[in-house]
Parts: structure tokens; C-alpha cells; sequence
């Protein structure tokens, strides 16, 4: 077929017959992105709104997104959390405004249509008209008529949400070795969240999860990893796969990078920068307090959640979509209740590592913007996960591998029927 | 005939009208150090001890620490401007630091408080408009150092939630 014909009748034909090449229109088409919203944010899916400490009173609510679709988190008087949407029953304002507060209720502010906490519609004003004229119709009910209510599970603090009313428990749904890298970071402690970052990245949402599933890149692009010995060819590492190939977790153990990078491994890492030191050292301790063989977990958990242990900076990033070609991070950083000032503060230092203005962050936001520029600017392109053929998807015991970023495609394409 | 000239040299209203104008011109030169991405020349304008913080106003109004640059010393801000120059990875840009409605707020054993209002604006290579990259409000306290001005402290407060992809240039 040539160009003029493929282009008229948008075909989605995956080339060849395995997972190496991937076709630019997953990431840059308009209906695959309306598809990707209802099958996967939309269906069967958990997806990260809230940390329950942002939300512990009766009242307390914050908004979040399961998707691109905006909702509020709130804690109810009997102590339950619920998700709902945030768009009214009667014209579809998005009625909640606020980033986070406090309420007994929530009125819209266009006609005052009033939910309580759990989404339930309560009041509507002028209901039965006025002198007997106008109003809603006689059989009109309340209860049939709340906002649109999302199932809702809590795991060490961390709060999900689901359109899909017969979700698996999140246990099952992570399987077994991506739930003890989760509980490894949640580790039971209680969280204390000290600050957000927010920042749209004009890429598709997908290449996110692939640049935290390409431990090649770690190894390549970013010289505060290799240099400091963090994420470096030669450490004990480690990227992990789930059963269904949708999560994964990259993960390291620190090592002494001017012992463990020889010559030759030297000579293929331009980010390697011998002899660099930093005035303030401090930055790049790690000071242990988790129980787990590893200083570095990057889990990706399908679809929307990044949880970040970087050493000792942690933190939450979700992915709310907004189009093909871009997307928002709202990033959530944590310590712990018990932290003292002084560990703070090197949470907050660390910090410098993450971040749309970080070491490591600011690198990453900016090749996924140059691949999304690359990938508009040809037509019915395609590019290349070649890397480690000896496992076609799956954990690779290896950083020189795109294993997990085909094992995340093989699922996508089943989500996706295409 | 004329009154005899005012005697401007007692006037306390000298002294409030220089240390103005020495704050508005360490800031003009300070938008320019940063515009012309002498990092290096912009380390030198903070005291040893000084903290630096580029943080959102809603952490920093519900008193939440994090910040985008986190820098306790001096070091810190050295090791930013090294490794930006040095390491890091981003497409090139033009920056343009518009800083005004300058204010000196107080001074109290030898800390001069004051603050700003900045824009900064962003010019990247394959478009042709220039975006308004961050708006927010500098709180600073200054030092003298052998008789100049030196910043102790700035915490850049930005409105503009979402960051525009990255931040690669020090506000």
C-alpha cells in the first residue's frame, strides 16, 4: 500500500511479526489514544489518585485524575474514602476547583447542585419550580442521579481507584515480585508528604513508562548515575517484569564507579566524567534504612503510577494523559513520620537528583520530548526495540536490554486489539 | 531670592533611595548573568552560607519544603551550575529574566530584606514564540561581603504550577 492509501484509510497494522519494531501511531494517533482512555484508564485497570495522608480527616479531599478524566478524592464522616468524577450530573461542570480542602459538601457553583462526600446528588435547588410552574420532572430521583462513582482500594497508604467494578485485589494485580519492591518502599512506616512537583511533557504517556523500562538509557544519558556509581554497567541490577509483562521495576545496588567501571566499559559512556566531585558530597550519600538489596527501585505500575526510590529521595509521579502528544506529571514527595530534621533535609537535597528541574529529571523530560519531535515529523515511521534478543519479553538479568518495553507492548497490544 | 539648597546629605531619605538602587542594580546584573548563562559568575553573587530555593506556591504557601533547586551552601549552588555546564543534557535556549517591582522590605543587623516580582521567558530553537516560562515572586535576604551586596537567601516562588517540560536555567 503506499502512503496516500494508508493515510485515507488508518490502518493499524503492526509490522512484522514480532515486538522489535514499533509504529510511530501508537504514540502520535488521535484514536488510539481515545481507545487507550476507555480500554485501559477506563477499564481494568488500578489506578494511583491519593496518598491517604493527603486526605486523613472527615472532609479532607484533593483533586486528582484517573486518566485524563479529572476526580476528587475524599474522605467521608463514616472514615471511607471515595472517588468520583468531577464533572456534574446536570450540565458536566467541573465543580471542584480547588487543588485540596475541606468540606461537609460540594455545591457546583453554576446552579448549586449539592453531592455530600461519597458523590450521592442531595440538593437542587428550585426542585418543584416556583408557584407551581417549572421545575424538574415528578419522577425525577436523587438517588439515580450522584456522580459518577469509581471502586476504590488502599494499599499502605497508597490510594487506587477503578472504573471496573470487579477488579482483582491490588496484590494480584501487581503479582507477586512487584508487590514486594511496593512494600519494600511502603514499608509500613507512616508517610509524611513534603512538597509536589507539577509539569506537562510534550510526549505520549507511554514513553514515560518505556524510558523507566530501558535501563540502557540509565547507563548512557544521565552522568550523575554512571558517575556516582548509581545505575552503572557492572552493579548488581535488576529489570524486573511482571507475569503480564504491564509493570515493572528497575532496579540497583550502588557501587563504587571509579572500581567498578574498567576501560573498557569506560570507553562506550561519554556521561562518565573521571575524577568529577561535587563540593557538597552529602547530596549523594545513602543513608540505609530500607530492607531490600537494592539503593535504587524505579517501579512503573500500569498505567499511571511511577514510585521512585532513588536512594533516599521518594517520591510518587502519576500520569494524567492529555492528548497523543503530551501529558501532565504531578509528582508527590515523601519521607516518613519520624524522620528527623536532619534526614529531612537530606531527602530535600537528594531531591536535587528528581524533578522537572533535576539532574536525572530534567534529561529524561527532555528526550522524551525529542523522540515525540522525531516521531511527528515523518510519516507512518517506525523505530526499533532491539536490544538483548535472547529474551524476548520479560526480566532482563541485564541493563543492555528492551526487554520490559516489549513485555509492556505485548500486553498493550492485547488491551488494545491491535 | 532662593531658599538655601536642602541639605540632601542628612536626609534619611538618601540612604533608603541607594540601598534601593543597589538592590535594583545587583538584580539587573544578576537577570543578566543568568540571560547570558554565565553559571559560574552567578554562583559568586551568593554568600557561603547561603540557602537557594526555587519552590511552588503551593508548597511554599502550605509550607511544604520541596523545591525544584534545593540548595543549602554555596557548594550546592556550585555543584548546579558545574553540572548544568558540564553534564547535563537539554536543548539549547535563550532565557530573558525580567525582574521588577523591587522592594526593600527592612534591614536588621546587617541582613537587608527586600523582595521582587520576576518573569522569566523562554525562547527554544524550532519555534518562533517565545513562552512565559515562570512568574513567581523572589524573597531574598542580602549580605554585604566585603562591603557588596551578596544574597544569603532567595526562595523563588513560582504561580505557574505546571513547569513547562523542564527547568534547565536557574531562576
Amino acid at each position: 500500500m503506499d502512503n496516500d492509501n494508508a493515510l485515507l484509510a488508518k490502518q493499524y497494522i503492526w509490522p512484522g511479526d514480532d515486538l522489535t519494531i514499533i509504529p510511530d501511531w501508537v504514540y502520535t494517533d488521535q484514536d488510539i489514544y481515545n481507545r487507550e482512555v476507555d480500554r485501559i484508564f477506563h477499564g481494568r485497570t488500578w489506578n494511583y489518585v491519593a496518598l491517604e495522608g493527603e486526605i486523613e480527616k472527615p472532609g479532607d479531599f484533593i483533586r486528582s485524575n484517573v486518566g485524563p478524566t479529572p476526580v476528587v478524592v475524599a474522605r467521608a464522616e463514616d472514615g471511607s474514602i471515595n472517588v468520583f468524577e468531577n464533572r456534574c450530573v446536570h450540565r458536566a461542570a467541573e465543580f471542584c476547583r480547588d487543588l485540596t480542602g475541606t468540606r461537609k459538601e460540594f455545591v457546583c457553583p453554576y446552579h448549586q447542585w449539592t453531592y455530600d462526600l461519597k458523590g450521592n446528588l442531595i440538593g437542587i435547588p428550585f426542585r418543584r419550580g416556583v408557584g407551581g410552574k417549572g421545575g424538574m420532572p415528578k419522577d425525577f430521583k436523587n438517588e439515580d442521579h450522584g456522580l459518577r462513582k469509581l471502586n476504590v482500594i488502599t494499599h499502605r497508604g497508597v490510594v487506587f481507584a477503578s472504573y471496573c467494578n470487579d477488579m482483582e485485589p491490588l496484590a494480584e494485580y501487581l503479582g507477586p515480585e512487584v508487590l514486594h519492591e511496593f512494600e519494600a518502599t511502603f514499608d509500613g512506616r507512616k508517610l509524611k508528604v513534603l512538597g509536589h512537583y507539577r509539569h506537562t511533557l510534550p510526549g505520549n504517556w507511554k514513553l514515560y513508562h518505556e524510558n523507566l523500562k530501558d535501563p540502557y538509557h540509565a547507563t548512557l544519558l544521565h552522568t550523575f548515575l554512571v558517575t556516582f556509581g548509581l545505575m552503572v554497567v557492572g552493579n548488581r541490577s535488576l529489570m524486573l517484569v511482571d507475569q503480564s509483562g504491564r509493570h515493572g521495576v528497575m532496579a540497583s545496588a550502588k557501587s563504587d564507579a571509579a572500581k567498578t567501571i574498567t576501560g573498557d566499559i569506560k570507553k562506550e559512556m561519554r556521561a562518565y566524567k573521571e575524577g568529577m566531585t561535587l563540593k557538597e558530597p552529602r547530596f549523594m550519600d545513602f543513608i540505609e534504612e530500607f530492607d531490600s538489596t537494592w539503593s535504587v527501585t524505579m517501579a512503573t505500575i500500569w498505567p499511571n503510577l511511577i514510585v521512585q526510590r532513588e536512594m533516599n529521595t521518594l517520591g510518587i509521579r502519576q500520569i494524567v494523559p492529555t492528548g497523543p502528544h503530551e501529558f501532565i506529571m504531578k509528582w508527590t514527595m515523601f519521607g516518613f513520620e519520624g524522620d528527623d530534621e536532619e534526614m529531612t533535609r537530606h531527602r530535600l537535597r537528594q531531591g536535587n537528583l528528581m524533578g522537572p528541574a533535576g539532574f536525572l529529571g530534567l534529561e529524561d523530560n527532555e528526550a522524551i520530548k525529542f523522540v515525540q519531535d522525531g516521531m511527528q515529523r515523518v510519516l507512518n515511521g517506525q523505530h526499533l526495540i532491539k536490544l538483548d534478543p535472547a529474551t524476548e519479553t520479560g526480566t532482563a538479568d541485564n541493563l543492555i536490554s528492551e526487554s520490559a518495553i516489549r513485555a509492556m507492548y505485548k500486553h498493550w497490544r492485547q488491551e488494545m486489539g491491535v | 531670592m532662593l531658599d538655601a539648597p536642602h541639605d540632601a546629605k542628612n536626609d534619611p531619605r538618601l540612604a533608603i533611595l541607594l540601598l534601593h538602587h543597589e538592590i535594583t542594580a545587583f538584580n539587573a546584573a544578576y537577570a543578566d548573568t543568568l540571560d547570558e548563562q554565565r553559571l559560574m559568575d552567578w554562583v559568586e553573587m551568593f554568600t557561603d552560607d547561603a540557602f537557594y530555593v526555587i519552590i511552588s506556591r503551593e508548597n511554599f504557601d502550605r509550607d511544604m519544603p520541596v523545591g525544584l533547586i534545593y540548595c543549602e551552601n554555596k557548594g550546592m549552588i556550585y555543584d548546579r551550575a558545574y553540572a548544568l555546564l558540564k553534564t547535563a543534557m537539554y536543548a539549547p535556549r535563550y532565557l530573558r529574566h525580567i525582574i521588577g517591582n523591587q522592594q526593600v522590605l527592612g534591614e536588621e543587623s546587617g541582613i537587608i530584606r527586600a523582595r521582587a516580582n520576576y518573569v522569566v521567558l523562554q525562547v527554544l530553537f524550532d519555534r518562533p514564540n517565545a513562552t512565559l516560562h515562570q512568574v513567581g515572586v523572589y524573597y531574598d535576604k542580602f549580605r554585604r561581603v566585603d562591603g557588596r551586596l551578596k544574597l544569603a537567601e532567595r526562595r523563588c516562588v513560582y504561580d505557574n504550577l505546571l513547569v513547562d517540560n523542564a527547568l534547565c536555567i536557574p531562576i
